[in-house]
């Protein structure tokens, strides 16, 4: 094997390139989507959310997740539709996305996780430039699979906590006007 | 940075404090002969390490230091205020100084070498004015005794030269200490002319262990320095070697003693002096067959006085030395005993620890609950014995982060001296309570704030002393800390006997920032602490030290941020007391539990007044008669969007945040309980009417209502809604409780 290595090392580093990454695969107001499994910690059963006021509705809530205090993101809110509903395989995967050299876990919202899938680099188109309905950086690109598209998010940009944490702010601004005129 | 360089540095730093200390006590007591040796000792063993670290720029710089405090302590010069200050600027240089070599920087910076220089000459022209003739010689580095020692050539006298014998512990090499750098440095005193190292010790190859020292030297050394220089040389090693010196000119006799003393054999060793130069031949044959005959009466001898007394009788050393060194030892030992008692732990792990206990009470609450509902009385109070032990293990861990509030206190010594001096006041800084302790993050955040209010008591408190005595109080002002714990909290207080806050001037001044209105009636409580708001300063003339009108209210932020208050009270010409009342630690909160369907919130207890129940609260208008009082209320239902419909009965928190008073109104009231502190994340940095989150024993999430911005949310919409034509945000937030903003609508 070492010889291998040794005598084709070219061959072998280009083999790692194109190494297909695994990718988990749900389903979301009929779609199919993708996240890299690398950054996904944990898939946990839907429940014992409390809800945050004041809060955009993309924000679901937060959890209890073994002492510290995730926050849910409703992944079809964020995308701009409308608020999942829920139903009996909905989820919460847990992933785990860099902002500023620190690690944050933040709990997605998915109506059903369906399965681990490989797609190879070959196998992922770019993104088209519209159509998708989704914001183009959010998405990294569409895997085919069995003659599908899955697409396959940028989490990074999904759930990036600078942005929320804008959106959050501007949000609490509205709120406290929709008291004032209700 | 090796050990041994960390080791420097820690003790240096410790050795500074202390010379800043005795500085400072200095002032008070000039002739107090023991501190002015201390101060000279704390400056001495300071040299000694950074010739063992071999940093020549601290060496460098001590000496010169070194020389002063020597004449100081020959009474050579008297103790005035110039030269304390003198020093005390010498001591922050040295700390630059040691601060440069942690940072493992090879020279210091430019500006750095320049104040070094400035000071150097300033430390010189104080000695020569005093003695010039001496100077020329003590004022002169290390070289020049190298210079003078080369001039004797080859002829040099045997008896004028110093004898150190010198044995290093087993320890040596693994405490990270190199035996060489010793004497590399104990070159650097004098010359050394001769030296023998003695192996004896080293087992069989075998037995040696690699990393244990074996060594021992016999040193002649040729040197102006005293005895407790060379003492000093060691001074990193002095538990650990066995140290003899030798003063010059001793007799045969002393050589002999030595002989008995030192572990290896007499002849043995006897050869060795010999070969190093201390004696000749004959001497030892005479000294130790003088020995013999006499051996009966000094084994009786030995029996009797100590060592030391011998010591002294045979006047090899004076009755000073062996007092100093007494003292020494005790304060090692003292020193010793009170480091066995403590451990340093990395602050991480005790978070870390202190995360996990709150875990563990969350987890215990939570099994406490399921055995409850089991109904089974033995599982019941299994559990209960075990949340008991919980509650205590999360007790004593909160109990590890506190710390006492002392260190952070004493700091403040040096600072009411500079200002003090620098305003032409005489002040005194009395501390009580330094032993109060709190939580550990506290005290870090607590400094700065404390800061301020210390100057600004230096500055626009206390008067001059010809105002002072003109007003029949003594000429020398008097600021005081003062720390206690109070239920559960802890109450800092910065007080001064000084003029007092200004009243009219207060009003005046808040009248035209319009703060106030002229008409407004204010308590007297409520006048004085305008000063804590934003963009106000009575001084007229900026100062350097405080009164750019920033300070009052960084402070009070400053404070709020630890979930703290501060508030002045002040009689006029007798003096103010700025109080801070803190919460004991940051992590644990005691909180009101409130439900509103089925989310529950926190409201934190200290800002809790009481509770009403009130049926039917229906109508527009959102205040109520409360003993008379118009009380605003937040129907936290309608503002959270809650959906479902109110109960009949609801019930009214009332709450009270610096000085005003709201009402929540709730759903239910589930009682107090305390808990752990959750923050939300970067992800809520936004987020305003929440503070932070916390986990209940169901497991569930619980936000923690931050009273004070949820209040200020409402006051500023409904003001957006009724007054569109003011645009003055910032207004607000000032005159939130203001009646005719609730009633006026």
């Amino acid at each position: 094997m070492g010889q291998l290595v040794h005598t084709k090392g070219e061959a072998v580093a280009v083999k790692v390139v194109e190494a297909p990454s695994q990718y988990l695969t749900f389903a979301l107001g009929g779609e199919m989507f993708a996240v890299g499994i690398l950054n996904v910690k944990e898939i946990i059963e839907y429940g014992n959310l409390t809800e945050i006021p004041m809060m955009p509705d993309f924000i679901r809530g937060v959890i209890n997740l073994r002492g510290s205090v995730v926050p849910v993101i409703d992944l079809s809110a964020r995308f701009g539709g409308k608020s999942a509903e829920l139903g009996r395989r909905t989820c919460i995967v847990i992933v785990e996305v860099t902002d500023e050299e620190m690690r944050h876990d933040i709990g997605i919202m998915v109506d059903a996780v369906s399965e681990v899938l490989d797609i190879p680099g070959s196998e992922i188109e770019p993104p088209p430039t519209f159509g998708a309905r989704i914001r183009a950086d959010f998405i990294f690109g569409m895997g085919k699979v069995a003659g599908k598209f899955v697409i396959i998010l940028n989490i990074n940009m999904v759930l990036s906590i600078e942005e929320i944490a804008q959106l959050t702010g501007t949000e609490d601004g509205v709120a406290a006007a929709n008291i004032a005129t209700s | 940075m090796d050990e041994l360089t960390n080791v420097y540095v820690q003790e240096s730093r410790e050795q500074l404090a202390e010379m800043e200390a005795r500085l400072l006590r200095l002032e008070q007591t000039p002739d107090d002969h023991d501190n002015i040796n201390g101060i000279f000792r704390a400056a001495h063993t300071i040299k000694g390490g950074a010739g063992v670290v071999e940093c020549h720029f601290i060496v460098t710089f001590t000496h010169f230091v070194e020389n002063l405090l020597d004449s100081l302590r020959n009474s050579e010069i008297a103790v005035s205020p110039p030269l304390t200050t003198l020093l005390l600027e010498c001591c922050d240089h040295m700390g630059n100084l040691i601060g440069v070599l942690a940072a493992q920087q090879a020279e210091p910076a430019a500006d750095l070498l320049a104040r070094g220089t400035a000071l150097t000459l300033r430390l010189k022209e104080i000695l020569d004015a005093v003695q010039p003739s001496t100077t020329g010689q003590s004022g002169i580095a290390l070289h020049d005794d190298l210079v003078e020692v080369e001039s004797y050539g080859g002829g040099v006298v045997n008896t004028d030269s110093w004898h150190i014998s010198v044995r290093f512990g087993r320890n040596v090499l693994r405490g990270g200490m190199d035996p060489l750098s010793f004497i590399r440095y104990l070159g650097s005193l004098g010359e050394i002319i001769g030296i023998e190292t003695i192996a004896d010790a080293i087992p069989a190859a075998a037995d040696m262990d690699p990393e244990s020292c074996y060594l021992g030297f016999e040193i002649r050394l040729q040197t102006k320095a005293t005895k407790a220089d060379i003492e000093n040389v060691f001074n990193f090693v002095s538990e650990e070697c066995d140290l003899r010196i030798l003063p010059p000119h001793s007799n045969v006799a002393d050589y002999i003693r030595l002989l008995k003393e030192l572990p290896e054999d007499p002849m043995r060793i006897g050869e060795m002096l010999v070969r190093c130069g201390a004696l000749t031949q004959g001497e030892i044959d005479q000294g130790l067959q003088a020995q013999k005959t006499g051996s009966a009466a000094t084994a009786r001898e030995c029996d009797q006085p100590p060592l030391g007394e011998i010591l002294v009788e045979s006047k090899v050393v004076h009755k000073e030395i062996v007092d100093a060194a007494i003292v020494k030892q005790t304060q090692i030992i003292e020193k010793k005993a009170h480091e066995a008692q403590l451990v340093r732990v990395h602050a991480d792990k005790l978070d870390e620890l202190i995360d996990l206990v709150g875990e563990l009470v969350i987890a215990g609450a939570s099994a406490n609950l399921l055995a409850l509902k089991s109904r089974q009385s033995e599982l019941v109070e299994a559990t209960s014995v075990l949340s008991r032990l919980v509650e205590s293990i999360r007790d004593s861990a909160l109990q590890l982060r506190m710390v006492q509030i002392g260190d952070t206190f004493t700091r403040f010594n040096r600072v009411v001296r500079d200002v003090a001096k620098e305003l032409g006041k005489e002040i005194e800084l009395s501390i009580s309570g330094a032993e109060t302790e709190l939580d550990k993050t506290v005290v870090e955040k607590i400094g700065d704030p404390l800061m301020h209010l210390v100057r600004n008591s230096l500055d626009h408190g206390i008067e001059s002393a010809a105002v002072r005595l003109e007003r029949g109080k003594p000429a020398c002002g008097r600021v005081s800390l003062n720390a206690y714990h109070d239920s559960g909290i802890i109450v800092i207080q910065v007080s001064d006997d000084g003029g007092g806050l200004n009243r009219e001037r207060i009003r005046a001044k808040a009248i035209e920032r319009e703060l106030i209105q002229p008409g407004d009636t204010l308590s007297d409580n409520e006048l004085v602490n305008l000063i804590f708001e934003p963009g106000f300063s009575t001084v007229e003339k900026v100062s350097k030290l405080s009164g750019r009108g920033v300070g009052m209210d960084v402070v009070r932020r400053n404070i709020l941020s630890l979930r703290g208050t501060v508030e002045v009270s002040s009689v006029e010409g007798e003096g103010s007391t700025f109080t801070i009342r803190l919460p004991l630690t940051l992590a644990i909160i005691d909180g009101f539990l409130v439900g509103i369907e089925k989310a529950s919130y926190v409201i934190p207890l200290d800002s809790v007044v009481e509770c009403i129940e009130h049926k039917n609260l229906t109508g527009d208008r959102n205040f109520l008669n409360l003993r008379g009082e118009a009380l605003p209320f937040v129907r936290l239902r309608e503002l959270f969007e809650t959906e479902g419909q109110a109960p009949a009965r609801e019930s009214i928190v009332v709450v009270q945040f610096s000085g005003q008073r709201a009402g929540i109104v709730v759903d239910q009231l589930m009682g107090e309980f305390q808990t752990v502190i959750k923050p939300l994340g970067r992800m809520f940095a936004h987020l305003r009417g929440i503070g932070g989150s916390t986990i209940l024993g169901s497991g569930e999430v619980a936000l923690i209502l931050d009273v004070a911005a949820l209040v200020n949310i409402v006051t500023r919409s409904e003001e957006e809604r009724l007054l569109p034509h003011r645009n003055n945000p910032s207004f607000s937030a000032l005159t939130s409780n203001s009646p005719a903003v609730q009633s006026g609508r």
